[in-house]
Protein backbone atom coordinates (compact mmCIF):
# COMPACT_ATOMS: atom_id res chain seq x y z
CA UNK A 1 0.00 0.00 0.00
CA UNK A 2 0.88 3.26 -0.87
CA UNK A 3 0.67 6.72 0.64
CA UNK A 4 1.57 9.84 -1.55
CA UNK A 5 0.41 12.69 -2.51
CA UNK A 6 -0.71 13.11 -6.41
CA UNK A 7 1.10 15.83 -7.39
CA UNK A 8 4.45 14.72 -6.23
CA UNK A 9 5.14 11.08 -6.74
CA UNK A 10 9.16 11.86 -5.70
CA UNK A 11 8.43 10.90 -2.47
CA UNK A 12 5.86 8.23 -0.37
CA UNK A 13 5.33 5.90 2.46
CA UNK A 14 5.02 2.55 1.74
CA UNK A 15 3.03 -0.08 4.01
CA UNK A 16 4.44 -3.51 4.24
CA UNK A 17 1.86 -5.71 5.77
CA UNK A 18 3.01 -9.25 7.10
CA UNK A 19 6.66 -8.26 6.96
CA UNK A 20 8.95 -7.13 9.72
CA UNK A 21 12.94 -5.85 9.65
CA UNK A 22 14.24 -8.99 7.97
CA UNK A 23 12.95 -7.18 4.47
CA UNK A 24 12.54 -3.24 5.81
CA UNK A 25 16.17 -3.40 6.95
CA UNK A 26 17.73 -5.32 3.43
CA UNK A 27 15.17 -2.60 1.54
CA UNK A 28 16.29 -0.36 3.00
CA UNK A 29 20.35 -0.83 2.45
CA UNK A 30 19.49 -1.91 -0.99
CA UNK A 31 17.56 2.15 -1.71
CA UNK A 32 20.17 4.00 0.67
CA UNK A 33 22.54 2.61 -2.30
CA UNK A 34 20.92 4.38 -4.87
CA UNK A 35 22.01 7.86 -6.06
CA UNK A 36 18.66 8.85 -6.86
CA UNK A 37 17.55 8.11 -2.91
CA UNK A 38 17.52 11.42 -1.16
CA UNK A 39 15.96 9.93 1.78
CA UNK A 40 14.71 6.56 3.20
CA UNK A 41 13.76 4.52 6.72
CA UNK A 42 11.59 2.46 7.95
CA UNK A 43 9.55 2.22 10.81
CA UNK A 44 7.13 -0.28 12.94
CA UNK A 45 4.78 1.83 14.25
CA UNK A 46 3.68 -1.04 16.86
CA UNK A 47 5.27 -4.02 17.92
CA UNK A 48 2.13 -6.10 17.93
CA UNK A 49 1.03 -4.97 14.10
CA UNK A 50 2.77 -7.01 11.84
CA UNK A 51 3.29 -3.82 9.22
CA UNK A 52 6.00 -1.79 8.35
CA UNK A 53 6.08 1.67 6.79
CA UNK A 54 9.32 2.33 4.58
CA UNK A 55 9.94 6.25 3.39
CA UNK A 56 11.28 7.08 0.06
CA UNK A 57 12.03 10.32 -0.93
CA UNK A 58 13.82 11.16 -4.20
CA UNK A 59 15.85 13.58 -6.03
CA UNK A 60 12.67 13.16 -8.52
CA UNK A 61 12.01 10.11 -10.15
CA UNK A 62 8.96 8.16 -8.96
CA UNK A 63 9.23 6.90 -5.15
CA UNK A 64 7.43 3.85 -6.55
CA UNK A 65 10.12 2.96 -9.75
CA UNK A 66 12.96 3.48 -7.27
CA UNK A 67 11.76 1.44 -4.92
CA UNK A 68 11.03 -1.45 -7.19
CA UNK A 69 14.11 -1.07 -8.91
CA UNK A 70 15.53 -1.52 -5.52
CA UNK A 71 13.89 -4.66 -4.74
CA UNK A 72 15.00 -5.72 -8.23
CA UNK A 73 18.71 -4.91 -7.22
CA UNK A 74 18.09 -7.22 -4.14
CA UNK A 75 16.48 -10.24 -5.59
CA UNK A 76 19.72 -10.23 -8.02
CA UNK A 77 21.90 -10.43 -5.02
CA UNK A 78 20.17 -13.26 -3.71
CA UNK A 79 20.29 -14.95 -6.63
CA UNK A 80 24.12 -14.36 -6.62
CA UNK A 81 24.32 -15.35 -2.99
CA UNK A 82 22.56 -18.82 -4.34
CA UNK A 83 24.72 -19.68 -7.06
CA UNK A 84 28.09 -18.54 -4.72
CA UNK A 85 27.26 -20.92 -2.09
CA UNK A 86 26.17 -23.92 -4.85
CA UNK A 87 29.68 -23.73 -6.21
CA UNK A 88 31.25 -23.11 -2.97
CA UNK A 89 29.49 -25.94 -1.37
CA UNK A 90 30.59 -28.09 -4.80
CA UNK A 91 34.11 -27.00 -3.95
CA UNK A 92 33.94 -27.95 -0.92
CA UNK A 93 32.69 -31.83 -1.52
CA UNK A 94 35.15 -32.29 -4.08
CA UNK A 95 38.45 -31.13 -1.91
CA UNK A 96 37.34 -30.66 1.52
CA UNK A 97 40.66 -30.23 2.96
CA UNK A 98 42.29 -27.96 0.41
CA UNK A 99 40.26 -24.89 2.31
CA UNK A 100 42.68 -21.78 3.72
CA UNK A 101 40.46 -20.33 6.20
CA UNK A 102 42.60 -17.16 5.95
CA UNK B 1 49.44 10.64 11.68
CA UNK B 2 49.15 8.14 14.81
CA UNK B 3 50.62 4.60 15.16
CA UNK B 4 47.30 2.82 14.08
CA UNK B 5 47.30 3.99 11.03
CA UNK B 6 50.99 4.25 10.30
CA UNK B 7 51.03 0.10 10.50
CA UNK B 8 48.46 -0.75 7.93
CA UNK B 9 49.37 1.79 5.42
CA UNK B 10 51.69 1.47 2.78
CA UNK B 11 51.95 4.59 1.07
CA UNK B 12 53.59 5.54 4.51
CA UNK B 13 56.71 6.16 3.61
CA UNK B 14 56.19 9.12 0.95
CA UNK B 15 54.29 10.54 3.60
CA UNK B 16 56.24 9.92 6.37
CA UNK B 17 58.88 11.90 4.63
CA UNK B 18 56.31 14.55 3.78
CA UNK B 19 55.70 14.87 7.05
CA UNK B 20 59.20 15.26 8.02
CA UNK B 21 59.68 17.99 5.56
CA UNK B 22 56.65 19.61 7.16
CA UNK B 23 58.28 19.92 10.45
CA UNK B 24 61.49 21.11 9.29
CA UNK B 25 59.51 23.82 7.19
CA UNK B 26 57.14 24.61 10.14
CA UNK B 27 53.76 23.31 9.98
CA UNK B 28 51.49 25.46 7.47
CA UNK B 29 47.87 24.37 6.32
CA UNK B 30 49.35 25.21 2.60
CA UNK B 31 51.34 22.70 2.85
CA UNK B 32 48.86 20.14 3.69
CA UNK B 33 48.32 18.02 0.44
CA UNK B 34 44.85 17.75 -1.18
CA UNK B 35 42.62 14.62 -0.32
CA UNK B 36 42.72 12.89 -4.23
CA UNK B 37 39.37 13.24 -5.86
CA UNK B 38 37.81 9.83 -6.28
CA UNK B 39 39.26 8.46 -3.52
CA UNK B 40 39.30 8.23 0.02
CA UNK B 41 41.91 8.72 2.61
CA UNK B 42 43.04 5.42 4.16
CA UNK B 43 42.16 6.05 7.81
CA UNK B 44 38.53 7.03 6.33
CA UNK B 45 38.44 3.77 4.30
CA UNK B 46 39.38 1.99 7.66
CA UNK B 47 36.32 3.47 9.30
CA UNK B 48 34.46 2.37 7.10
CA UNK B 49 35.36 -1.06 6.87
CA UNK B 50 36.40 -2.45 10.68
CA UNK B 51 34.65 -1.81 13.57
CA UNK B 52 37.14 -0.76 16.08
CA UNK B 53 37.36 -3.05 19.39
CA UNK B 54 38.44 -0.53 22.37
CA UNK B 55 38.63 -1.83 25.89
CA UNK B 56 35.39 -0.09 27.14
CA UNK B 57 33.44 0.09 23.81
CA UNK B 58 33.52 -0.62 20.39
CA UNK B 59 33.59 2.36 17.64
CA UNK B 60 32.41 2.82 14.32
CA UNK B 61 29.82 0.10 14.39
CA UNK B 62 27.54 1.66 11.95
CA UNK B 63 27.96 0.86 7.75
CA UNK B 64 27.38 3.62 5.98
CA UNK B 65 24.83 2.26 3.13
CA UNK B 66 23.68 5.97 1.77
CA UNK B 67 25.50 6.66 -1.79
CA UNK B 68 26.35 9.60 -0.82
CA UNK B 69 28.21 9.41 1.99
CA UNK B 70 31.66 10.17 0.39
CA UNK B 71 30.56 12.46 -2.05
CA UNK B 72 32.06 15.90 -1.31
CA UNK B 73 35.44 13.45 -1.62
CA UNK B 74 34.14 12.72 -4.82
CA UNK B 75 33.67 9.12 -3.87
CA UNK B 76 30.48 6.94 -5.22
CA UNK B 77 29.34 5.03 -2.30
CA UNK B 78 26.54 3.58 -4.34
CA UNK B 79 26.08 -0.21 -4.79
CA UNK B 80 26.34 -1.43 -8.23
CA UNK B 81 25.65 -5.09 -8.75
CA UNK B 82 28.52 -5.84 -10.73
CA UNK B 83 31.32 -4.81 -8.01
CA UNK B 84 28.92 -6.72 -5.83
CA UNK B 85 29.24 -9.70 -8.19
CA UNK B 86 33.18 -9.60 -8.44
CA UNK B 87 33.50 -9.08 -4.60
CA UNK B 88 31.19 -11.79 -3.16
CA UNK B 89 32.48 -15.00 -2.23
CA UNK B 90 31.58 -17.57 -0.36
CA UNK B 91 34.17 -20.13 1.57
CA UNK B 92 32.36 -22.96 3.16
CA UNK B 93 34.86 -23.67 5.78
CA UNK B 94 33.06 -27.30 7.54
CA UNK B 95 29.75 -28.76 6.56
CA UNK B 96 28.18 -32.66 7.50
CA UNK B 97 24.50 -33.54 7.81
CA UNK B 98 23.64 -31.24 10.39
CA UNK B 99 25.93 -28.23 10.59
CA UNK B 100 28.03 -26.01 8.78
CA UNK B 101 30.06 -23.06 8.69
CA UNK B 102 31.50 -20.84 6.02
CA UNK B 103 32.73 -16.99 5.10
CA UNK B 104 30.45 -14.84 4.22
CA UNK B 105 32.51 -11.39 2.43
CA UNK B 106 31.50 -8.72 0.36
CA UNK B 107 27.35 -8.09 1.83
CA UNK B 108 26.15 -5.78 4.17
CA UNK B 109 25.04 -6.88 7.90
CA UNK B 110 21.72 -5.77 6.55
CA UNK B 111 21.10 -8.95 4.39
CA UNK B 112 22.90 -11.14 6.25
CA UNK B 113 20.90 -10.30 9.00
CA UNK B 114 18.50 -11.09 6.61
CA UNK B 115 18.93 -14.50 5.92
CA UNK B 116 19.70 -15.37 9.72
CA UNK B 117 16.32 -13.95 10.82
CA UNK B 118 14.41 -16.00 8.08
CA UNK B 119 16.43 -19.37 8.55
CA UNK B 120 15.27 -18.75 12.64
CA UNK B 121 11.87 -17.83 11.69
CA UNK B 122 10.46 -18.54 7.87
CA UNK B 123 11.80 -21.52 6.72
CA UNK B 124 9.34 -23.77 7.09
CA UNK B 125 9.29 -27.61 8.50
CA UNK B 126 6.97 -30.17 9.60
CA UNK B 127 6.14 -30.81 13.20
CA UNK B 128 3.07 -32.17 15.80
CA UNK B 129 0.93 -29.79 15.82
CA UNK B 130 -2.26 -32.16 16.83
CA UNK B 131 -2.02 -35.46 19.57
CA UNK B 132 -4.62 -37.36 20.04
CA UNK B 133 -4.48 -39.15 23.36
CA UNK B 134 -6.52 -42.24 23.79
CA UNK B 135 -4.40 -43.35 26.93
CA UNK B 136 -1.90 -42.17 29.47
CA UNK B 137 -1.86 -43.24 32.63
CA UNK B 138 1.96 -41.99 32.73
CA UNK B 139 2.89 -39.44 35.23
CA UNK B 140 3.72 -37.16 32.81
CA UNK B 141 0.20 -35.01 31.77
CA UNK B 142 -1.31 -34.85 28.40
CA UNK B 143 -0.43 -31.34 28.17
CA UNK B 144 3.02 -31.66 28.70
CA UNK B 145 3.51 -34.86 26.56
CA UNK B 146 2.25 -33.09 24.27
CA UNK B 147 4.13 -30.10 24.34
CA UNK B 148 7.61 -32.88 24.37
CA UNK B 149 6.14 -34.46 20.95
CA UNK B 150 5.54 -31.18 19.34
CA UNK B 151 9.62 -30.61 19.50
CA UNK B 152 10.78 -33.37 18.12
CA UNK B 153 11.73 -32.39 14.75
CA UNK B 154 10.59 -34.62 11.79
CA UNK B 155 13.18 -35.96 8.95
CA UNK B 156 11.11 -35.14 6.33
CA UNK B 157 11.42 -32.57 3.50
CA UNK B 158 8.27 -29.82 3.69
CA UNK B 159 8.66 -29.09 0.62
CA UNK B 160 6.83 -31.76 -0.44
CA UNK B 161 3.36 -30.69 1.85
CA UNK B 162 1.03 -27.84 1.54
CA UNK B 163 0.15 -25.82 4.66
CA UNK B 164 -2.79 -26.86 6.67
CA UNK B 165 -5.47 -23.85 6.97
CA UNK B 166 -8.50 -23.82 9.26
CA UNK B 167 -11.01 -24.54 6.94
CA UNK B 168 -9.04 -27.38 4.89
CA UNK B 169 -9.53 -31.12 5.87
CA UNK B 170 -6.15 -33.23 6.86
CA UNK B 171 -4.93 -34.96 3.56
CA UNK B 172 -2.31 -36.93 2.72
CA UNK B 173 -0.86 -33.28 1.38
CA UNK B 174 -0.87 -31.75 4.67
CA UNK B 175 -0.60 -33.78 7.61
CA UNK B 176 1.52 -36.39 8.54
CA UNK B 177 0.31 -38.77 11.26
CA UNK B 178 2.32 -40.93 13.65
CA UNK B 179 1.26 -43.50 16.34
CA UNK B 180 2.63 -43.98 19.83
CA UNK B 181 1.89 -47.13 22.10
CA UNK B 182 4.15 -48.02 24.62
CA UNK B 183 3.37 -50.00 27.70
CA UNK B 184 5.52 -51.20 30.46
CA UNK B 185 4.01 -54.70 31.67
CA UNK B 186 3.55 -55.05 35.78
CA UNK B 187 6.55 -56.98 37.08
CA UNK B 188 9.07 -55.12 34.40
CA UNK B 189 11.45 -52.92 35.53
CA UNK B 190 10.94 -48.94 34.74
CA UNK B 191 11.28 -47.99 31.50
CA UNK B 192 11.49 -44.63 29.01
CA UNK B 193 9.61 -43.86 25.90
CA UNK B 194 11.78 -42.90 23.20
CA UNK B 195 11.23 -40.83 19.90
CA UNK B 196 12.06 -43.84 17.56
CA UNK B 197 8.94 -45.64 19.06
CA UNK B 198 6.68 -42.88 16.86
CA UNK B 199 5.50 -45.08 14.25
CA UNK B 200 4.01 -43.44 10.71
CA UNK B 201 0.89 -44.28 9.44
CA UNK B 202 0.76 -43.79 5.61
CA UNK B 203 -2.69 -44.20 5.67
CA UNK B 204 -3.42 -42.22 7.58
CA UNK B 205 -5.49 -41.76 11.39
CA UNK B 206 -6.79 -44.83 12.92
CA UNK B 207 -8.73 -43.59 15.36
CA UNK B 208 -12.52 -43.51 14.33
CA UNK B 209 -14.62 -40.17 15.23
CA UNK B 210 -17.39 -39.99 17.45
CA UNK B 211 -20.22 -39.54 15.37
CA UNK B 212 -24.10 -37.90 16.41
CA UNK B 213 -25.73 -40.18 13.90
CA UNK B 214 -25.50 -44.20 14.93
CA UNK B 215 -26.10 -45.49 11.90
CA UNK B 216 -23.33 -43.33 9.42
CA UNK B 217 -20.20 -44.49 8.46
CA UNK B 218 -17.39 -44.88 10.65
CA UNK B 219 -14.74 -41.87 9.69
CA UNK B 220 -11.41 -41.64 11.19
CA UNK B 221 -10.06 -37.85 12.28
CA UNK B 222 -7.76 -37.43 8.49
CA UNK B 223 -9.44 -38.08 5.14
CA UNK B 224 -6.54 -39.45 3.08
CA UNK B 225 -7.67 -40.76 -0.59
CA UNK B 226 -4.51 -42.48 -1.01
CA UNK B 227 -1.85 -44.05 1.65
CA UNK B 228 1.53 -41.51 1.39
CA UNK B 229 3.72 -44.49 1.18
CA UNK B 230 2.47 -44.69 -2.72
CA UNK B 231 3.35 -41.77 -3.30
CA UNK B 232 7.13 -41.75 -5.58
CA UNK B 233 8.57 -39.46 -2.77
CA UNK B 234 7.93 -41.51 0.24
CA UNK B 235 8.16 -45.08 -2.09
CA UNK B 236 11.24 -46.73 -0.03
CA UNK B 237 11.42 -43.37 1.99
CA UNK B 238 9.64 -43.52 5.44
CA UNK B 239 9.07 -41.05 7.53
CA UNK B 240 11.03 -40.95 10.80
CA UNK B 241 12.01 -38.61 13.28
CA UNK B 242 14.84 -38.05 15.04
CA UNK B 243 16.02 -40.57 17.57
CA UNK B 244 17.01 -40.75 21.02
CA UNK B 245 14.94 -38.06 22.42
CA UNK B 246 12.93 -39.35 25.69
CA UNK B 247 9.23 -38.45 25.69
CA UNK B 248 8.18 -40.22 29.20
CA UNK B 249 9.19 -43.09 31.86
CA UNK B 250 6.76 -45.37 32.36
CA UNK B 251 6.18 -47.40 35.56
CA UNK B 252 4.87 -51.07 35.63
CA UNK B 253 1.70 -51.62 34.33
CA UNK B 254 1.17 -48.19 33.28
CA UNK B 255 0.49 -47.18 29.01
CA UNK B 256 0.77 -44.97 26.27
CA UNK B 257 -1.36 -45.20 23.33
CA UNK B 258 -1.96 -41.46 21.23
CA UNK B 259 -1.91 -40.22 17.64
CA UNK B 260 0.46 -37.40 16.45
CA UNK B 261 -0.58 -35.18 13.67
CA UNK B 262 2.37 -33.43 12.33
CA UNK B 263 1.26 -29.96 10.01
CA UNK B 264 3.34 -27.91 8.09
CA UNK B 265 4.49 -24.58 10.18
CA UNK B 266 7.02 -21.77 10.17
CA UNK B 267 9.16 -20.36 13.15
CA UNK B 268 7.69 -17.19 13.74
CA UNK B 269 4.16 -19.35 14.92
CA UNK B 270 5.93 -21.77 17.55
CA UNK B 271 9.98 -22.49 17.71
CA UNK B 272 8.96 -25.89 17.20
CA UNK B 273 8.77 -25.06 13.22
CA UNK B 274 12.30 -23.65 12.99
CA UNK B 275 14.43 -25.54 10.91
CA UNK B 276 17.80 -24.97 12.59
CA UNK B 277 18.89 -25.47 16.07
CA UNK B 278 20.01 -21.67 15.97
CA UNK B 279 21.60 -19.58 13.34
CA UNK B 280 24.17 -17.09 13.81
CA UNK B 281 27.22 -15.07 12.60
CA UNK B 282 29.74 -13.61 13.90
CA UNK B 283 32.43 -10.21 12.09
CA UNK B 284 35.59 -10.98 11.05
CA UNK B 285 38.34 -10.01 13.71
CA UNK B 286 41.57 -8.49 12.69
CA UNK B 287 44.26 -8.68 15.16
CA UNK B 288 46.65 -6.07 14.09
CA UNK B 289 49.95 -5.44 16.28
CA UNK B 290 51.02 -1.98 16.05
CA UNK B 291 54.98 -2.09 17.31
CA UNK B 292 57.19 -5.08 17.54
CA UNK B 293 56.73 -7.08 20.41
CA UNK B 294 59.91 -8.94 21.27
CA UNK B 295 61.22 -10.81 24.23
CA UNK B 296 59.23 -10.22 27.55
CA UNK B 297 56.61 -8.57 26.86
CA UNK B 298 55.91 -11.30 23.72
CA UNK B 299 55.61 -13.96 26.36
CA UNK B 300 53.14 -11.70 28.52
CA UNK B 301 50.96 -11.13 25.26
CA UNK B 302 51.15 -14.78 24.58
CA UNK B 303 49.69 -15.67 28.44
CA UNK B 304 47.26 -12.82 28.22
CA UNK B 305 45.28 -14.34 25.29
CA UNK B 306 42.96 -17.49 26.59
CA UNK B 307 42.03 -18.38 22.92
CA UNK B 308 45.37 -18.62 21.42
CA UNK B 309 45.72 -16.11 18.68
CA UNK B 310 49.14 -14.91 19.14
CA UNK B 311 52.50 -17.31 18.66
CA UNK B 312 56.11 -16.40 18.94
CA UNK B 313 58.21 -16.55 16.30
CA UNK B 314 62.23 -16.92 17.02
CA UNK B 315 63.99 -14.24 15.03
CA UNK B 316 67.31 -15.72 15.84
CA UNK B 317 69.55 -14.91 18.09
CA UNK B 318 67.74 -16.33 20.61
CA UNK B 319 64.94 -13.64 19.85
CA UNK B 320 61.77 -13.79 20.14
CA UNK B 321 58.86 -12.16 18.58
CA UNK B 322 55.32 -12.13 19.11
CA UNK B 323 53.07 -12.76 15.71
CA UNK B 324 49.01 -13.34 15.48
CA UNK B 325 48.84 -16.86 14.15
CA UNK B 326 45.32 -17.64 14.07
CA UNK B 327 43.12 -14.04 14.30
CA UNK B 328 39.97 -16.45 13.78
CA UNK B 329 40.46 -18.12 16.78
CA UNK B 330 39.95 -14.11 18.65
CA UNK B 331 36.36 -13.97 20.69
CA UNK B 332 37.05 -10.51 21.60
CA UNK B 333 37.35 -10.95 24.86
CA UNK B 334 39.92 -8.01 24.99
CA UNK B 335 42.13 -9.63 27.71
CA UNK B 336 45.33 -8.40 25.25
CA UNK B 337 44.42 -4.72 25.24
CA UNK B 338 43.38 -4.57 29.34
CA UNK B 339 45.08 -3.50 32.45
CA UNK B 340 48.20 -1.27 31.02
CA UNK B 341 47.47 1.35 28.99
CA UNK B 342 50.72 0.40 27.41
CA UNK B 343 48.97 -2.54 25.58
CA UNK B 344 46.23 -0.52 24.31
CA UNK B 345 49.21 1.05 21.75
CA UNK B 346 50.43 -2.28 20.96
CA UNK B 347 47.44 -4.58 19.71
CA UNK B 348 44.32 -3.50 18.48
CA UNK B 349 41.45 -5.25 17.85
CA UNK B 350 39.01 -4.41 14.92
CA UNK B 351 36.29 -6.32 12.93
CA UNK B 352 35.97 -6.78 9.31
CA UNK B 353 32.15 -5.22 8.61
CA UNK B 354 31.47 -7.05 5.59
CA UNK B 355 33.07 -10.69 6.23
CA UNK B 356 30.84 -12.58 8.01
CA UNK B 357 31.42 -16.26 9.47
CA UNK B 358 28.01 -17.61 9.64
CA UNK B 359 27.15 -21.10 11.20
CA UNK B 360 24.00 -22.95 10.90
CA UNK B 361 22.99 -25.36 13.14
CA UNK B 362 19.81 -27.76 11.53
CA UNK B 363 17.31 -29.53 13.37
CA UNK B 364 17.38 -32.97 10.94
CA UNK B 365 14.45 -32.07 8.75
CA UNK B 366 16.52 -30.59 5.84
CA UNK B 367 20.55 -30.44 5.47
CA UNK B 368 21.95 -26.98 6.21
CA UNK B 369 23.60 -25.53 3.12
CA UNK B 370 19.45 -26.45 1.61
CA UNK B 371 17.96 -24.56 4.03
CA UNK B 372 20.32 -21.64 3.64
CA UNK B 373 19.47 -21.97 -0.47
CA UNK B 374 15.83 -21.69 1.01
CA UNK B 375 16.34 -18.39 3.42
CA UNK B 376 17.55 -17.00 0.20
CA UNK B 377 14.62 -18.27 -1.56
CA UNK B 378 12.21 -16.42 0.95
CA UNK B 379 14.20 -13.28 0.55
CA UNK B 380 13.60 -13.10 -3.14
CA UNK B 381 9.77 -14.00 -2.54
CA UNK B 382 9.78 -10.89 -0.24
CA UNK B 383 10.84 -9.03 -2.90
CA UNK B 384 9.25 -10.72 -5.72
CA UNK B 385 5.76 -10.03 -3.68
CA UNK B 386 6.65 -6.12 -3.42
CA UNK B 387 7.19 -5.87 -6.87
CA UNK B 388 3.80 -7.44 -8.11
CA UNK B 389 1.72 -5.28 -5.62
CA UNK B 390 3.57 -1.77 -6.17
CA UNK B 391 2.93 -3.14 -10.38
Amino acid sequence: MEHGSVRDPSSATFCFVDEDHTLANSVRFALNQDPRVSFCGYSIPHPSDAKVNIRVQTTGDPAREVLKDACQNLMVMCQHVRSTLDKAVDDYRSNPTDMDTK
Amino acid sequence: MSEQESSSDERMSSEEEEEQQQKEEGFSYWNLKDVERGQLPPHIRKQGTRVYCKPDAPTNTETLQYSGSYASMGVDNSLRLDSFRENFRIKVIALDKDKMEFDMIGIDAAVANAFRRILISEVPTMAIEKVFIANNTSVIQDEVLAHRLGLIPIKVDPRLFEYLSANDTPNEKNTIVLKLHARCNRGQPRCSVYSQELKWLPNGSEFAKESEKPDSKPSTYTSFSCGQDSLPEFAGNPISTVEDIILAKLGPGQEIELEAHAVKGMGKTHAKWSPVGTAWYRMFPEVVLLENIKGEDAEELIRKCPSGVFDIEDTGNAKKKAIVADSRACTLCRECIRGDEEWEKRVALHRVKDHFIFTIESTGALPPEVLFTEAVKILEAKCERVITELS
